[in-house]
């Protein structure tokens, strides 16, 4: 299933992207959770702000990264998707 | 020659820190786990100790902090620890039963930046609730509670500890998580230390109970998926190999008394000869990297056999260490909920055994002897 050019991607209430200090990189936090998202997710996860399309989420990237924007369109999409099936992700 | 050089360790930063800011609590859960010795008030840390201790334990790498007790509501400052703890960077979670918090003091905690609730929930009705919390009106005032969460959209995780009077109903349990609007429900058997211990003869579920449970978690978990996610800790009587305790001693967590005493979990204080150290003459980091306490069982260089060769050593770091004591009378021991114990005829015996069940001995301040 490929996530929607339409929807809206935003970090759940309650899930923060936050800079760790004392170890480096970022940590996505969440109830009773953290998860170390890699530099290129950081990226993603700061474009999710739920004004933003995810068509011009993928646009972004693409341009930010000079890569295949279908590329980007499905692993960015399955990303999302798995987040938001964790709940830390509304679409 | 020079002095042999032990190896230094690495010590890794911890993640989280359990915050229990007073002992005081409107409740009396007979499976309640905090220290038959409770903390009084006039022990407790101020306001401006714990927005230290919030502050220093954000520098030194932890992520989370669960403001818990007790109940937390007990203190008029909550408001203010839950903004100094998020000024710090911390995420903060209340781990509360509800009572004590009105619709203006949860908007003093919003918006000093709160992050989660996680809300206390004895049973699926209010006449079981009433009667496990002590409390009269308390389940209806937690389901109240829950719909102030929720209509501010805050996200709600409903935790529910499981005994011998509320294992049939956990089914029923869940489906009021739902009915609340809680995203999350935590459902884990009592841990017997503290009061819980004093009353496991009233709390303990039969093997039958346990065994039944596992079967109907399976169902609930296939029946709810979508609804609700559900975060279920069996219990280590029945296991084949222990929990791995808060992760590892002194691996990820740390845990501040009402008076500021630091443990490596909270029942660590139950462990004979171990030496806390208090953050109001040290500072968190000295306490983490070089208190007696917290070196006292980090590692794996404390252990025996059949610990010391296992392979599942940095898996499950020996199971309980406080368990590893009430169970064989020495910390040092394996955990005997592991199979490979020598002591695992003990847990055994005792998961087996159905003694009728004895009225609970409620919390209080006046410690039974």
């Amino acid at each position: 299933m490929t996530l929607s050019p339409d929807a809206r991607p935003a970090l759940a209430r309650g899930v923060r992207l936050v800079e760790d200090r004392v170890r480096g990189g970022h940590q996505l936090l969440a109830p009773e959770r953290a998860l170390t998202p890699s530099k290129v997710a950081v990226e993603i996860l700061g474009l999710c702000d739920g004004k933003r399309s995810f068509g011009a989420l993928v646009d972004e990237l693409a341009s930010r990264f000079d890569a295949d924007r279908a590329l980007i369109e499905s692993e960015a999409g399955a990303f999302l998707e798995e987040l938001a099936g964790k709940g830390m992700v509304t679409l | 020659m020079n002095a042999p050089v032990r190896p230094q360790e690495t010590i890794p930063a911890p993640l989280a820190l359990l915050a229990e800011v007073t002992h005081r609590c409107p409740l009396a859960c007979a499976y309640c786990s905090n220290p038959l010795d409770l903390d009084r008030r006039s022990d407790e840390l101020d306001t401006t100790g714990w927005l230290r201790v919030f502050e220093e334990a954000a520098a030194l790498g932890v992520l989370h902090v669960h403001l818990s007790g007790g109940e937390p509501a007990a203190r008029k400052d909550l408001a203010e620890l839950v903004g100094g703890a998020a000024r710090s960077g911390l995420y903060t979670n209340l781990i509360t039963s509800g009572i004590g918090l009105d619709e203006r003091r949860l908007d003093e905690l919003v918006g000093a930046g709160l992050d989660h609730i996680q809300l206390s929930v004895q049973a699926a009705e209010e006449e079981a609730g009433d009667r496990f919390s002590g409390l009269s009106g308390s389940h209806r005032r937690k389901r109240d509670f829950a719909a102030l969460v929720t209509a501010r959209g805050l996200p709600l995780t409903i935790n529910a500890v499981i005994h011998r009077g509320n294992i049939a109903q956990v089914e029923a349990l869940a489906y009021e998580a739902i009915a609340l609007g809680a995203r999350r429900i935590e459902i884990a058997h009592a841990q017997y230390y503290g009061w819980a211990l004093k009353n496991r003869d009233a709390l303990l579920p039969s093997r039958e109970a346990v065994m039944g449970m596992r079967a109907t978690m399976a169902r609930l978990m296939a029946d709810t998926a979508g609804a609700i996610v559900i975060d279920y800790v069996p219990p280590d009587y029945f296991a084949r190999y222990p929990k791995p305790c808060v992760h590892g001693w002194g691996r990820q967590s740390l845990n501040v008394t009402p008076r500021g005493k630091v443990l490596p979990c909270h029942a660590a204080e139950s462990i004979p000869g171990l030496e806390f150290w208090t953050v109001r003459e040290h500072a968190l980091a000295e306490i983490w990297e070089s208190s007696p306490a917290f070196n006292a069982f980090r590692g794996t260089g404390w252990m025996r056999e059949p610990c010391a060769s296992c392979a599942r050593r940095e898996v499950d770091f020996g199971g309980c260490r406080c368990q590893a004591l009430m169970l064989t009378g020495d910390a040092r021991n394996a955990d005997p909920a592991c199979t490979l114990s020598l002591h695992h005829g003990l847990v055994e015996k005792m998961a087996g055994a159905e003694p009728a069940a004895p009225p609970p001995t409620r919390r209080g301040y006046a410690a039974p002897a």
